[in-house]
């Protein structure tokens, strides 16, 4: 009755808690959901919506609401009906869109056609086309991918027998037979396998990236029957579909039993069966519901600090827009009111049209709104429209780089530099802050074991010449004719005792001890071609279990009731009684095993802190091991070591009986049960036998010290969040520069929040709150102290006295204070924060930070996919950072700082000509110059200069890192320098409109010439003037620069020679003009005169107030100059430029010529 | 084929892939700056006196006539008036004394003031294809407006430039013997040939029947229905509407040279009505250089450029020899320059110096200029 009744009524708590309405929930059906046998389950009924009920082999019934989705995916947008529309409407999503729209618009409208009808439409069309192509090229590829999905065949059991079926046809409720090495089709829930305990073995590697295999259960209930052989009756009740993979919650129902599901029971779509014969199951999510395709949104999309920038930028060029049209349609309004009367008798304005009615004529103010109308449509582009395409294309450029760089190449790994965030590229030059993970990050998260501390005896002895197995020798371990690959260093002492007979105490805890690393784990052998792989979650694991292979202890075989073990050549089998996994409160694992001889004994590992000190008998030479393996401990984190400690327990009768009871309630229960798993294990795990500790070591990845203190030069914070203990971080924080011997620590550890408060102050007051250059701090806190420092009235204290720290280390953290500590500082301040881990743990704090890093390493790749750029290594930050980084800010800035001034100064000297023409909306440029202008004379070279100008070269900017200040300083891109720009603009402007002004006054001059001379000398004198600032010419600059300015040319000269209705107007007018000699004089003062001040405040710039860039790059025409004399006279040593305390590593390298 | 060279390059080089093309590095070191101002200076200077100097040689007689050739002065609406009465004769003799030798050809020029030929409105109101075809679409002609039709039917040619035509004429005396005037070959030869028809007839032009249409003000000149527009060169230049408020439009050429004391007699029909809009008429008979009209502006400007280059050029010679910096001086370097700051130490304090040194050579400069 008990055992019925708890699963139903846990059941109904269950959905209360996914329907998150708390007990109301559970107690309006608790009638229902006590006749758990029923064949009629109200609470699913009208739970419908939060309950899924899918019966087992009768997809018929199951589907009978059609509210489960099929199979069939769609990736794809659009069809190709719907192509068209649906592609218009998101495309018009963007603003900027928009406000074309509405320009052409009012464009058409016959009192503001101010362009011809087909030369206004152009830009709209173009964009609009060309971004078509591109989402309809990207779709078709989808399409492609979806076809190709969907046809894929899979086993269903129809018929009363297994059929091939296209994966789109199959439904929730069917039942599959999937075998080795298959794609499974959709979400379902496991049945049987082919292995008689149910266990199948899955690689998850679509879906999280991770390749080692994972291990799931077929219910026991239902194991023994599957379709062909028993007919299935029963039901699957479990949550409706959501994106979260690692959970599940559900239980399957046959013949009325019920048995609790849990995420061990479920196969996501896009795992691979490995290892395992064939599996059957039950579809319960299909198609669009799996697991997988919720997963499958993209990137959420950041915006830059660049951009944002801009965008208070692009608003002040909105209000310019509007004065200036206000300025335009006042003064028209002003003009007409003037001459109200007359204006019938202008001949250039004629109100009356030849029937004597008013002819477009709508008094002083119609007018002027009219005007005002018209100069909006006339000076569009004023707002930057094109700046927003050519920065996605700089971008995508910028991408491709730092993707094929081979300095961020890591071979081993084969992996590239992945940008999966487009839109940030130059938030990479901007980076105050740094968070980075520790393991796996700054270490290789390569574990290997590194010594032992048994009975209180350490075992780290360890000689270079019985270092065996590495991976290239062929003389690794051999295991029963099985060949395993490891490296692990023995120690002879220890290997002589494993061979000495189990008497001596000392012997007993050597063998305990290797049992408990052998057996106490969830690593799972295979075998590959006779060969024995280790398959573990925990790289740690792995480690430990080497190393007990090693010494004679080889697991052979797991599966979920035994373990197999090789004991010095001895096969030995272990009934596993109870697992208690490891859990983040408890911090340890307990496996509880029948032994040969039939008795029972706990096996314990865990973090020092959890299996030491309190649960620890008072047995015999248990202080005096206690001491000496505390000792060890400390030891081995000041060496930064990995800690573990490991304890055993015989069981006796009583004790076991009492908690086997236990532990078997628990594992069924499905409410409460990791609660119950909790206080099963409490109950054994006391009193333990402490056997000793071990170290694993975790490599520091190559160069992580000279990138740390590379990025400690240039200016950045870098924090180290870690999990290890205070000694460990200290000590790791030691070997990768993060610490250096003058710099002043800083530790607070506070158990409560009042003594954490009373630290952070006296630390503030003793070292102020400011960054001084003579003494460097360094904060280092650990996981206590930070929950109350992250609480809302201490958080002030924190921030400031870190921000006081040119380094910070937290240690002991957890996940989510990784990402409280990130979104502290992101909140506090206006620098930018990057964090950079390579673990799931990681994931909160990756997304929280502005920008977030994921290193592809041993940990799966969930960082990778929630993070914006993907690295191999953490080396390859500093030149991420301080190469690309830079470069991309700097092209970034200029460039945008660049199409400002390209548009308004265009657009201003439009305006001067309309104080001229009575305020009325003409212009003297063709209409088809007018268009072009953005799009094809002047658009090339700013997009080649945003991709490939390089103001430094990679080496000095890595031999000089506090030039990355730069970009942190906002010094490319700021209100000063755009007001500067606005003030060149300006001048610009003037220049060329009155030059040209003050010649052809009183002349012959027609609109069209002088219109033809304008555009020539705008266009020459915008790509002149970035032809100024470009610092680096290769011939693709040559080509784009010079290019531009030869095809706008010939652009003009063709426009011009046309005869179509459109362009008569316009027929021959160039050729006349260059015909001239005054065109070209004009063109050439033009140039001059508008660059004069630029060209000037450049100069006197760089020289009275040189910018560091400036003087580095001066430095590298030095030593290039000095290299080249060197080669040339072949003198013993080039002088060169010493540079005070920053390494240059350019000295002897040969400048790129 | 182009393309796929490119996209090879693109995948193959690495020195590319790699940001490590060849590539020149200008910098503006002082050298290079006097250079570039010398160099501007050197090209300038003796541009600018070529020009100014052609500029000069140029000959011209400007005649303004609008308020002379009306008999009184009188209020604005009364020249109106005047002006639009077509019965009144309105004509004017203007002499014109010959200061400078001549050369041909002489151009004889009408210049106009304040007349925005460049409005919007105006400049619009035309069909090219009626020009050229004599018939136009409906669209093509929408932009005549308000002169698009007449009687129902569509004025040819339409719109209100050709309907303002200039149409006050001259006719020269030299020394009381009548001067030739060629008024052939005054428009481009490509208008002429591709934008106005040889078949197309003003027929009903409204300017030809200033009594039959009531309401509508004569614009300017009539145009002879039997003329094809292709040789009516006076409204093919008129046609090519001037890009600025004051602007010339060729009359005719003189092709013989006028020497000083010549006395030129014109009988000016004054009947184009600028008086509306307080406009002015002259009428201008010029030589031209390689450089067009008389305008000194070219010149000057060119010669201020190329002084103003000299004398940067110069300052920056004084800066080079008062405060040199060396090139690549490390101790210029921010984080140098504040350490210097802070130890007080000197010899890291270059920059600081500099930066002085350079206000002290402004206070010099602007002592020498007091």
């Amino acid at each position: 009755m008990q055992s019925e009744n708890a699963p139903a009524t846990a059941r109904s708590r269950l959905f209360s808690v996914i329907s998150s309405k708390g007990p109301q929930a559970h107690d309006r059906h608790p009638s229902s959901s006590s006749g758990a046998g029923g064949p009629a389950l109200p609470a699913a009924r009208t739970d419908a919506r939060k309950e899924r009920v899918v019966y087992v082999d009768n997809p018929g019934r199951t589907n009978e609401n059609f509210e489960f989705s099929g199979n069939k995916v769609r990736t794809s947008k659009y069809t190709l009906i719907s192509f068209l529309p649906r592609n218009l409407f998101e495309q018009f999503h963007r603003v900027a869109y928009i406000y074309f729209l509405l320009i052409v618009i009012l464009n058409q409208i016959p009192q503001l056609a101010v362009f011809g009808r087909l030369a206004s439409l152009f830009p709209l069309l173009f964009v609009l086309v060309v971004t078509a192509i591109k989402d309809g090229y990207e779709d078709w590829g989808r399409h492609r991918s979806d076809r190709e999905e969907n046809n894929r065949l899979s086993w269903v059991f129809q018929n009363g027998r297994f059929e091939p079926k296209r994966w789109k046809k199959i439904e929730a409720g069917e039942v599959v037979k999937i075998f080795q090495d298959e794609s499974i089709p959709c979400d379902i829930v496991l049945l049987g396998t082919s292995d008689a305990n149910g266990v199948a073995y899955v690689q998850t590697i679509n879906l999280d990236g991770e390749t080692n295999l994972k291990t799931r259960y077929a219910r026991q209930e239902s194991a023994s029957k599957h379709p062909g052989l028993a007919p299935i009756t029963g039901k699957v009740v479990c949550e409706p579909p959501n994106r979260n993979i690692y959970d599940f919650v559900a239980y399957l129902e046959i013949d009325d039993t019920q048995a609790p599901l849990g995420p061990n029971n479920i196969i996501l779509r896009g795992c691979v069966l490995k290892n395992t014969a064939w599996i059957v199951g039950v579809v319960v999510y299909a198609g669009k519901e799996t697991k997988a395709m919720l997963n499958s949104s993209g990137a959420q999309s950041k915006r830059s600090r660049l951009e944002q920038h801009m965008n208070k930028e692009t608003l002040w060029l909105s209000f310019f827009l509007l004065i200036i049209c206000i300025a335009g349609g006042v003064g028209m309004g002003k003009w007409v009111h003037d001459h109200d009367s007359d204006l019938n008798n202008f001949p250039y304005y004629k109100k009356r049209d030849t029937a004597d009615k008013k002819f477009m004529y709508y008094g002083p103010f119609g007018e002027g709104v009219f005007a005002f109308l018209s100069f909006i449509i006339m000076f569009q582009i004023m707002i930057p429209i094109s700046l927003y395409i050519s920065m996605e294309l700089v971008r995508l450029g910028q991408s491709y780089f730092m993707v094929r760089d081979v300095e961020m190449f890591h071979a081993p790994s084969n992996s590239r530099l992945q940008c999966r965030a487009l839109n940030i590229n130059e938030d990479l030059g901007q980076v105050k802050y740094i968070f980075s993970d520790k393991t796996g990050t700054l270490t290789e998260n390569k574990m290997e074991f590194h010594s032992a501390s048994i009975g209180g005896v350490d075992y780290s002895n360890v000689l270079a010449a019985k270092i065996s197995g590495t991976s290239d020798s062929s003389d690794g371990m051999q295991v029963e004719g099985s060949h395993l690959k490891s490296g692990v260093r023995l120690d002879p002492n220890l290997l002589e005792l494993l061979q000495t007979e189990v008497t001596s105490s000392e012997a007993t805890f050597v063998h305990r001890y290797m049992l408990v690393l052998a057996a106490c784990n969830t690593v799972v052998p295979t075998r590959h071609s006779g060969s024995l792989q280790y398959q573990a979650e925990s790289p740690d694991e792995q480690a430990l279990v080497f190393a007990a292979s090693a010494y004679g202890y080889t697991l052979l075989d797991r599966t979920t009731s035994t373990i197999v073990l090789d004991v010095l050549g001895e096969q030995k089998s272990y009934k596993i009684v109870g697992i208690h996994e490891f859990d983040s409160v408890r911090k340890r694992m307990s496996i509880v095993v029948e032994c040969p001889d039939n008795t029972y004994k706990l096996l314990v590992k865990g973090a020092d802190t959890a299996s030491g000190s309190g649960s620890l008998a008072d047995g015999h030479l248990q202080a005096g091991v206690l001491f000496a393996t505390q000792r060890h401990l400390d030891f081995y984190s000041t060496q930064g070591l990995r800690t573990l400690v490991v304890a055993f327990k015989d069981l006796g009768q009583p004790e076991f009986e009492e908690w086997h009871e236990k532990y078997k309630r628990a594992s069924t229960a499905l409410v409460d049960r990791v609660k119950l798993l909790r206080e099963a294990a409490s109950l054994i795990e006391r009193n333990l036998a402490l056997l000793g500790a071990t170290a694993i070591e975790d490599r520091l990845q190559d160069g992580v010290p000279e990138t740390i203190s590379s990025l400690r030069n240039s200016g950045i914070k870098v924090w180290v969040l870690t999990g290890d203990k205070q000694e460990t971080a200290i000590s790791i924080g030691f070997s990768c520069a993060l610490l250096t011997p003058d710099m002043e620590k800083v530790i607070v550890n506070a158990n409560t929040k009042e003594l954490c408060v009373e630290k952070l102050k006296s630390a503030i007051r003793e070292h102020g709150i400011t960054e001084t250059k003579d003494k460097q701090l360094a904060l280092i806190i650990d996981g206590n102290s930070l929950v109350h420092a992250l609480s809302p009235d201490v958080e002030e204290l924190l921030f400031d006295l870190a921000v006081a720290c040119r380094i910070v280390i937290c240690c002991r953290v957890a996940p989510l204070q990784k990402a409280g500590i990130v979104s502290l500082m992101k909140r506090r301040t206006k620098d930018m924060t990057l964090a950079i881990g390579d673990g799931a743990n990681d994931v909160s704090m990756i997304q929280t930070a502005d920008v977030g890093i994921g290193l592809s390493g041993q940990e799966g790749r969930q960082a990778v996919m929630a993070s914006d750029f993907a690295l191999g290594q953490f080396r390859f930050l500093k030149r991420l950072l301080l190469v690309h980084g830079h470069w991309n800010y700097q092209r970034l800035a200029y460039m945008v700082l660049y199409n400002f001034y390209r548009n308004a100064v265009f657009v201003m000297m439009l305006f001067w000509y309309i104080l001229h023409t009575a305020f009325s909306a003409q212009t003297a440029l063709f209409d088809w110059n007018l268009m072009f202008y953005s799009l094809i004379y002047t658009s090339v070279p700013t997009i080649v200069v945003g991709i490939l100008d390089k103001d430094l070269s990679h080496k000095t900017l890595l031999g000089l890192p506090p030039l990355y200040g730069v970009g942190q300083r906002n010094e490319s891109y700021n209100s000063v320098l755009f007001w500067a720009t606005m003030l060149d603009t300006l001048w610009q402007s003037l220049v060329l409109f009155y030059v040209p002004f003050f010649t052809f006054q009183g002349t012959t001059i027609d609109i069209w010439g002088m219109g033809c001379l304008w555009a020539a000398a705008v266009v020459v004198l915008v790509n002149l003037h970035l032809a100024m600032d470009v610092l680096h010419w290769t011939w693709i600059t040559h080509a784009a620069i010079w290019g531009s300015i030869v095809v706008s040319f010939a652009c003009f000269f063709v426009l011009d020679a046309l005869t179509d209705k459109g362009f008569i107007a316009h027929y021959r007018v160039m050729f006349h003009m260059a015909s001239t000699a005054v065109f070209w004089l004009n063109i050439l003062l033009v140039i001059v005169v508008a660059l004069l001040p630029r060209f000037c405040a450049k100069v006197l710039m760089q020289k009275f107030w040189p910018s560091d860039l400036h003087i580095a790059r001066e430095l590298e025409l030095k030593n290039r100059a000095a290299i080249s004399e060197f080669v040339k006279s072949s003198a013993p040593s080039p002088r060169m430029v010493e540079l005070d305390d920053v390494p240059y590593s350019d000295k002897e390298s040969k400048e790129d010529e | 084929m182009f393309l796929l060279f490119f996209i090879l390059f693109f995948l193959l080089d690495s020195r590319f892939t790699q940001q490590e093309l060849p590539a020149c590095k200008p910098m503006l070191t002082t050298g290079w700056v006097i250079s570039i101002f010398m160099a501007v200076g050197v090209l300038f200077i003796p541009l600018g006196a070529c020009a100014l100097n052609s500029s000069k040689k140029v000959v011209e007689i400007v005649d303004q006539y609008e308020t002379v050739c009306i008999p009184s002065a009188g209020t604005k609406e009364a020249r109106v008036q005047y002006i639009q009465d077509i019965s009144t004769a309105k004509a004017c003799t203007r002499q014109l004394l010959v200061t400078k030798n001549m050369a041909k050809p002489i151009y004889v020029y009408y210049e106009l003031h304040n007349f925005f030929q460049n409005h919007r409105r105006y400049v619009k109101s035309r069909s090219d294809q009626q020009l050229l075809y004599g018939n136009a679409s409906e669209s093509s002609m929408a932009n005549c407006d308000p002169q698009r039709l007449i009687a129902g039917k569509p004025i040819v040619p339409c719109g209100l430039i050709a309907w303002s035509l200039f149409n006050d004429t001259y006719s020269f005396k030299l020394n009381s013997v009548a001067l030739v005037i060629n008024r052939k070959g005054i428009a481009w030869d490509s208008d002429r040939k591709d934008k106005f028809g040889g078949s197309v007839y003003p027929s009903n032009f409204p300017n030809n029947y200033p009594a039959a249409t009531n309401g509508s003000i004569i614009g300017g000149a009539s145009l002879d229905p039997n003329t094809p527009l292709n040789a009516n060169e006076d409204l093919i230049v008129w046609m090519r509407t001037a890009a600025l408020p004051v602007f010339r439009k060729l009359w005719g050429k003189i092709e013989r040279d006028l020497y000083a004391g010549d006395l030129i007699t014109v009988d000016i029909n004054n009947v184009y009505n600028v008086y509306s809009f307080h406009g002015k008429k002259k009428l201008v008979l010029a030589t031209t250089s390689w450089l067009g009209g008389k305008n000194h502006f070219l010149g000057i400007a060119y010669l201020v450029v190329g002084g103003l280059s000299i004398a940067m050029a110069m300052v920056f010679v004084g800066i080079q020899i008062k405060c040199p910096r060396p090139l690549g001086d490390p101790s210029y370097l921010s984080w140098n320059k504040n350490k210097g700051r802070d130890l007080n130490t000197s010899p890291s304090a270059t920059g600081v110096h500099f930066e002085v040194c350079g206000t002290f050579m402004f206070l010099e400069v602007k002592a020498l200029c007091s």
